[in-house]
């Protein structure tokens, strides 16, 4: 329904390098009107450079951005005055009070100051932080820096938000509030591209993921498309005193555990089993005491692992 | 926004910001040249009486008056656009966030240029004031300093704005400070006429921004006009543009990829 209406934002064959090394290859995607792009990687996948590019800021070797009819670079200012941006850093500014944040950010879109006064109280409403209106960022917790980031964001009304790691560092209940409020402005037909590395994150508001490493697209689709496509439904891991026994080759195959599992998976002193009928295996698991396992349906995370590997990288 | 214009709100922002701070900023601005002033003037004054410039005496709290402000504007103006400048760019990361509405690096360099500028164009008017206030200065001429001396800001923030678009941290303007400032500070006129310095020293310090700075206000204060004044605006006009250019090539090398 939603791919079926003309793309809001279009980004198409994006390449970058730095330094002759290629940070983002060949990425193409677009984000419908009310539509939530979840942009899925590792760090160092060239999420962050894809958003720049996006901006306007950084300038592709190839490819182009098109957004609400218009391209990037020649359009730049104009489609930077319907984008609204949260960047993985807060650039709050730290002599300012909440209220002052927003008004100074919004006369950097050219608008009249009485017009964004009368934005300024539903916008700290909005972001939790009404009572917070004359404190400064300083006096913030990280939640509300955030929020406050988001609220900043939306000062001019824009059509399209770039969230780059909007909840990285925040508390749960902070999440959870930073979920509600971009749920509700998906609700009000704003679009989203959002890059996250909480898989949690992404399933609960990204309509679409594109997963990406080393600047390449290696999937695209809805999250549950994605898992039916890459996965086993059914997932039991398998830890314990006795695990590390288990999991050495031999004990393996003459428990006859492989037979009963699509794939296994390794991590420490657990063990993954993923597959489509996960009861013969469970059975199976009960014969050897010492072990503790956990039976539950594959998810992003279990995805996100395939695609890009369980090995922490160099550059993280 | 207009494309003129677009450095207006980023200039605002400054200036909203400075607002809250401008009385305590003032006293520290106004503070040091004036000890300079005070120390120097009275006591060195003392000592020297009058200084022989151009064949014609003058008292020597005049000649430094005159020397003092010009080095004021200079520092006032580099001081914002080195320290200040660069805690919005790369500590607070201020420029980052401006730039993700519709302006451009040019516009946010622009403005913080001018902003510059202004404040040292703020400190010079209190010194300004208070020579004045202390008899030092006499002359209505030195009204026609005030426009000279923002030119002088306007010179000495774009020069600065090229070690802005360098700096890695502070410490690297401690050279500017060190290397390019304070000799220049002896090399200018302001403590001692020129025409005590060594032939080759001299060719040198002919060219000197702030020895054109000096040479401009000076006459001024002294209820003359400038000899040579178009040809001493030029050299700054030239030292402002060139190094604009090269500060906003810097500047956008700074921030590509």
């Amino acid at each position: 329904m939603q791919a079926m209406s003309a793309p809001l934002f279009e980004c198409h064959q994006l390449s970058k390098h730095y330094d002759g090394k290629p940070v983002v290859q060949d990425l193409s995607f677009q984000i419908a009107p009310g539509e939530c792009l979840g942009l899925i990687g590792p760090n160092g996948a060239g999420k962050t450079t894809t958003l720049r590019m996006c901006l306007g800021l950084s300038r592709p070797d190839q490819g182009q951005v098109r957004a609400f009819g218009l391209s990037m670079p020649q359009d730049d200012l104009a489609i930077k005055s319907r984008l609204g941006v949260v960047s993985q850093f807060d650039s709050l500014d730290p002599d300012f009070t909440c209220a002052e944040n927003l008004l100074v950010f919004g006369r950097y879109f050219g608008l009249p100051d009485r017009e964004i006064r009368a934005r300024i109280p539903a916008l700290l409403e909005f972001a939790a932080l009404t009572h917070k209106a004359d404190a400064r960022p300083g006096e913030l917790s990280g939640g509300m820096k955030r929020r406050l980031s988001l609220a900043r964001a939306l000062i001019h009304q824009p059509d399209v938000l770039l969230l780059d790691e909007p909840t990285t560092g925040l508390d749960p209940q902070a999440r959870h509030l930073m979920w509600e409020r971009l749920q509700q402005l998906l609700q009000q037909g704003k679009s989203i591209l959002l890059t996250t590395h909480f898989m949690d994150e992404a399933e609960r508001l990204c309509h679409r993921l594109l997963v990406v490493d080393r600047g390449r697209e290696i999937a695209q689709g809805t999250p549950r498309a994605l898992i039916a496509q890459h996965l086993e439904p059914d997932v039991v891991e398998v830890y314990g005193r006795d695990a590390q026994h288990l999991i050495a080759d031999e004990a393996m195959d003459s428990a006859g555990l492989r037979a009963l599992a699509q794939r296994i998976e390794r991590s420490g002193d657990t063990v993954f089993f993923y597959t489509h009928d996960a009861r013969p295996l469970l059975a199976a698991l009960s014969q050897h005491s010492g072990l503790r396992t956990l039976h539950r349906p594959a998810n992003l995370e279990d995805l996100f692992l395939k695609l890009t590997g369980r090995q922490i990288r160099q550059e993280a | 926004m207009r494309r003129h214009l677009r450095f207006w709100p980023v200039f605002q922002r400054n200036l909203l910001v400075w607002r809250k701070l401008a009385i305590p900023s003032l006293v520290a601005n106004i503070a040091e040249p004036l000890m300079w002033l005070v120390a120097f003037g009275y006591g060195l004054g003392a000592l020297v009486g009058e200084v022989v410039l151009d064949g014609q005496s003058v008292p020597y709290i005049l000649f430094l008056a005159s020397g003092s402000v010009c080095m004021s504007a200079m520092n006032a103006a580099t001081f914002e656009a080195l320290y200040s400048a660069f805690s919005r760019m790369h500590v607070q990361k201020t420029w980052d966030g401006i730039l993700n509405a519709p302006l451009r690096l040019d516009d946010v360099l622009l403005a913080e240029m001018l902003w510059a500028a202004f404040k040292s164009l703020f400190t010079v008017t209190a010194i300004l004031l208070v020579m004045t206030g202390l008899g030092i200065v006499h002359s209505w001429k030195i009204l026609l300093a005030w426009p000279l001396l923002l030119a002088v800001g306007i010179t000495f923030s774009c020069l600065a704005l090229i070690f802005n678009a360098l700096a890695k941290g502070y410490d690297f303007f401690t050279y500017y400070f060190t290397l390019f400032l304070t000799p220049m500070m002896f090399l200018s006129g302001v403590f001692f006429p020129r025409d005590q310095l060594p032939t080759a020293v001299r060719v040198v310090s002919d060219w000197l921004p702030l020895t054109q700075a000096v040479a401009l206000v000076r006459p001024l204060f002294l209820d003359r006009w400038p000899e040579q004044g178009w040809l001493h605006l030029a050299v700054l006009a030239i030292y402002a543009g060139v190094a604009w250019c090269i500060a906003l090539h810097l500047t956008r090398r700074r921030f590509a990829g």
